[in-house]
């Protein structure tokens, strides 16, 4: 879409069979939210004359702002967003650093696929596991070391630093920096580079943060910020782990917008264009510290020193890592046990006996919510597939004449749109128009709010392997005498196989895991595993909880499986197509 | 004045030590890559070292230079002077290495490269940049300092890359066919050289190549591997 998108922007006209491409792959995620945006400031200045708002006042920010929690709620947001953002980065580059070229490092992407296909929910559900006062730590330390015969009475979940929300955010955000990062990796001659600077006297950890880090960074710069921006607006994690009175920001816009009194919808549009313009300032913060450190970065390296603190820190990093690797693990293996658990009284450590049956008592109720977590996922993914390969095709053909791809690099930002925006600030307008259409509660209405954000990883994905395709390939097929199409059917897409099936997972595991686009075009009406799973988390019987969210993590997770199994089965005998 | 003499960079680097190889060989998969090598190489003296592709020049290099792939089994004992490397990280061994590509940091300029590799026992912002700018003198680049590397020709960066190296007080110089990239002219030019200035430096130095134009033109001794 990248070149194509350029075409778009300079009005050219487009060419080729797929000209529609590029402008409908556009318009199917700007447009939303565009639209959502307007319909969620207007508000935010009192007007919306469906509930009787007909002129511009202040009075919405006024309410906000007189909210009793409001200072709380926004020193709770901005504490859990910024901690969590620097605290993963830190971690994930420290990581990378120190596993770098080690046998570790190939395993990595390998290790860390579950926990980037686990919904945040999920996987937030089971760290409150891990954490609460009756909780497996305690468990693992009652009564040997503790001595209680109760669980105490703690605050951990929904303590009020919000420091379970970063953790739980800590858990999602590594890993996926963590994979920005090694695939930026791929980009730049890491290895050769770091064998110059060891010849020169540097240990390879701080060779890494002066030679490899300046060179990468700029590649994951954008992710980044999608975790800026997303640790400031996420609303399901903060709802199962955050405090609730005052709750961050974005749960506070969400419980407004939901209040059966409807005045208090213009305050909660103020709260959702007050994070809309928080996020905005955190990233320009950021990006005012990056040109410092990068200056201050310029002058360490110039320095000459070869001693530093990196080596250490990056110890320290890489075993905070192997910290978060665990806590996520038990995370997961405590759901499971807990959905399989018949008692569990505390201070057991493990389940005194183990049941099929509170699956047994769920599965009429699972079943619906799974089979439109399901199709709506399907759903989503093939749209998205069909639009990302005529993108693409469409790129593909136009760059046979241009140089395309630098261009390409200069509307990124566009695809990441739907991540830098933070989703409170435009699903609220969205509702607002589905309502008027009376389209919202529909499939449909939910199909599309997922599409926004699977589309971006879709092509994100298959972008680099369509692009790296070897043309030589289809002009020898082309040569022999086959139309276009049966050289895209045939040998095209065989090849790429692989890494089209692995973007049909990642797409997939996005539109799982969506809560807040649910809940919106949804009306609150559309169940799926995510909102069921939120919803019971507020105080449902643990080994009720533990079948939802497990069922909701194994569902991406059954994804990749396929991505994997398919090609490795299909071409058992073909190696250059499974390596 | 005296400041001037004192900042006068290269006698002090003057290494006047010998790389020794002492019954060194490297086996992969229990095949040893070449019969046990032993060589001295003196100070200033270059040694070439000839060979078919996967003989194990390179692989012979990397050992050298503590870089090895742990696929590879090497036995045998490295020295420069009277200290054996054996079991020395790469960043502590002080062995240069020049490559087929110069491998200049994009993302420093000129100075940015060479600082990057001068030690920080040269203190001094003065002191730093006037090291520098002789750097460059020699390597008849002056006024390239704040130059972007990807702007400059390849034999130019060639020579930055060869004063990067030197900057960082070496005790020995590999050379990984070096010379290979460039056209044939430079390719005697760049040569000259880079011998020119390691000789000047006293450090012994060993040549990969495959070009028996680059062992005629040194003149040394001449091993062949494989």
């Amino acid at each position: 879409m990248g070149t194509a998108l350029h075409e778009v922007g300079r009005l050219a006209r487009p060419q080729g069979a797929l000209g529609w491409a590029p402008a409908l792959t556009v318009a199917v995620f700007v447009v939303p939210i565009g639209a959502g945006l307007a319909g969620t400031i207007a508000p935010a200045f009192g007007y919306l004359p469906a509930i009787g708002g007909s002129e511009l006042t202040l009075a919405p920010w006024k309410a906000l702002f007189a909210y009793p929690g409001f200072v709380s709620s926004l020193t709770l947001t901005l504490f859990t967003a910024l901690l969590a953002t620097l605290a993963s980065i830190v971690i994930a580059l420290g990581s990378c650093a120190f596993l770098h070229g080690s046998r570790l490092q190939r395993r990595l992407g390998a290790l860390i696929a579950p926990l980037l296909a686990m919904p945040h929910a999920a996987l937030a559900i089971g760290f409150a596991f891990v954490i609460l006062p009756s909780g497996w730590i305690a468990r693992a330390l009652t009564p040997w070391l503790t001595g209680w015969s109760v669980p105490p009475d703690v605050l951990t979940v929904g303590h009020p630093s919000g420091l379970p929300i970063v953790g739980s955010l800590l858990l999602k955000e590594v890993p996926y920096l963590i994979l920005m990062t090694l695939g930026a990796l791929n980009q730049v001659p890491a290895g050769m580079h770091l064998r110059i600077a060891q010849s020169l006297g540097y240990d390879c950890v701080a060779a890494w943060f002066k030679v490899v880090l300046p060179q990468v960074y700029p590649q994951i710069r954008l992710p980044v910020y999608a975790v800026l921006s997303f640790s400031l607006s996420v609303v399901d994690v903060a709802l199962i782990l955050g405090p609730s009175n005052p709750p961050t920001l974005a749960v506070l816009a969400v419980r407004w917008f939901a209040d059966p009194d409807t005045s208090r919808y213009f305050q909660a549009a103020a709260a959702a264009v007050l994070l809309l313009v928080l996020v905005a300032a955190a990233i320009a913060l950021w990006f005012g510290m990056e040109i410092l450190l990068a200056r201050l970065g310029r002058r360490w390296i110039e320095r000459g020193a070869r001693l530093s603190p990196a080596l250490p820190a990056a110890t320290i990093a890489t075993s905070v890592l192997a910290a978060l690797f665990a806590l996520a693990v038990a995370a997961i293996v405590g759901l499971a046990l807990w959905s399989f658990a018949q008692a569990w009284r505390f201070p057991a450590a493990l389940p005194q006996s183990l049941t099929l049956g509170n699956w047994e008592r769920q599965s009429t109720s699972l079943l619906k919510p799974a089979l439109t977590t399901l199709g709506v996922g399907v759903a989503a993914t093939v749209i998205a597939l069909a639009l990302t390969l005529a993108c693409l095709e469409h790129e593909a053909h136009l760059s046979a004449r241009r140089s395309a791809r630098a261009r390409g690099a200069q509307v990124l930002w566009l695809l990441y749109l739907p991540l830098l925006v933070p989703q409170v600030a435009f699903l609220f307008g969205t509702q607002v128009l589905l309502v008027r259409m009376g389209f919202d509660a529909t499939l449909l209405a939910v199909i599309w709010a997922h599409l926004i954000f699977v589309l971006p990883y879709m092509f994100l994905s298959l972008a680099d392997p369509w692009r790296a395709f070897d043309a030589r390939y289809a002009r020898s097929a082309l040569a022999l005498g086959s139309p276009p199409w049966r050289v895209l059917l045939r040998v095209k897409l065989p090849i790429l196989l692989k890494p089209l099936l692995i973007a049909c997972a990642v797409a997939f595991a996005v539109s799982v895991g969506q809560y807040l686009p649910t809940l919106f075009a949804g009306s609150g009406r559309v169940a799926t595993l995510t909102t069921e799973a939120v919803t019971l988390s507020g105080g449902a019987d643990r080994r009720v909880i533990g079948t939802w969210a497990l069922l909701q993590a194994v569902l991406p997770w059954l994804g990749y499986l396929l991505a994997a199994f398919v090609p490795a089965v299909l071409y058992s005998r073909r190696r250059t197509l499974t390596s | 004045m005296k400041r001037e003499q004192e900042a006068l960079p290269r006698r002090e680097t003057v290494a006047a030590e010998s790389l020794q190889l002492r019954q060194v060989t490297i086996a992969i998969a229990g095949r040893a890559l070449f019969a046990p090598l032993d060589i001295t190489i003196a100070s200033g003296e270059c040694v070439t070292l000839m060979g078919p592709s996967g003989s194990g020049k390179s692989t012979l290099l990397n050992f050298i230079a503590g870089t090895l792939d742990p696929a590879f089994t090497p036995s045998g004992a490295v020295a420069i002077g009277a200290e054996p490397l054996d079991g020395l990280p790469p960043e502590r061994r002080r062995v240069g290495i020049l490559f087929q590509d110069d491998l200049l940091f994009p993302h420093l300029s000129v100075a940015g490269n060479l600082a990057f590799a001068l030690p920080a026992h040269v203190r001094g912002r003065a002191r730093r940049r006037w090291r520098i700018e002789s750097a460059l003198v020699e390597a008849e680049l002056p006024g390239f300092a704040e130059r972007d590397p990807a702007t400059l020709s390849g034999g130019q960066r060639a020579r930055v890359a060869l004063m990067r190296t030197l900057l960082a007080e070496p005790r020995a110089l590999l050379l990984d066919e070096p010379f290979n990239r460039l056209d044939a002219q430079l390719r005697g030019d760049f040569r000259a050289f880079v011998i020119g200035h390691a000789r000047e430096r006293g450090l012994p130095i060993l040549l990969v190549t495959h070009d028996e134009a680059d062992a005629v033109a040194i003149g040394g001794r001449v091993i062949r591997l494989g």
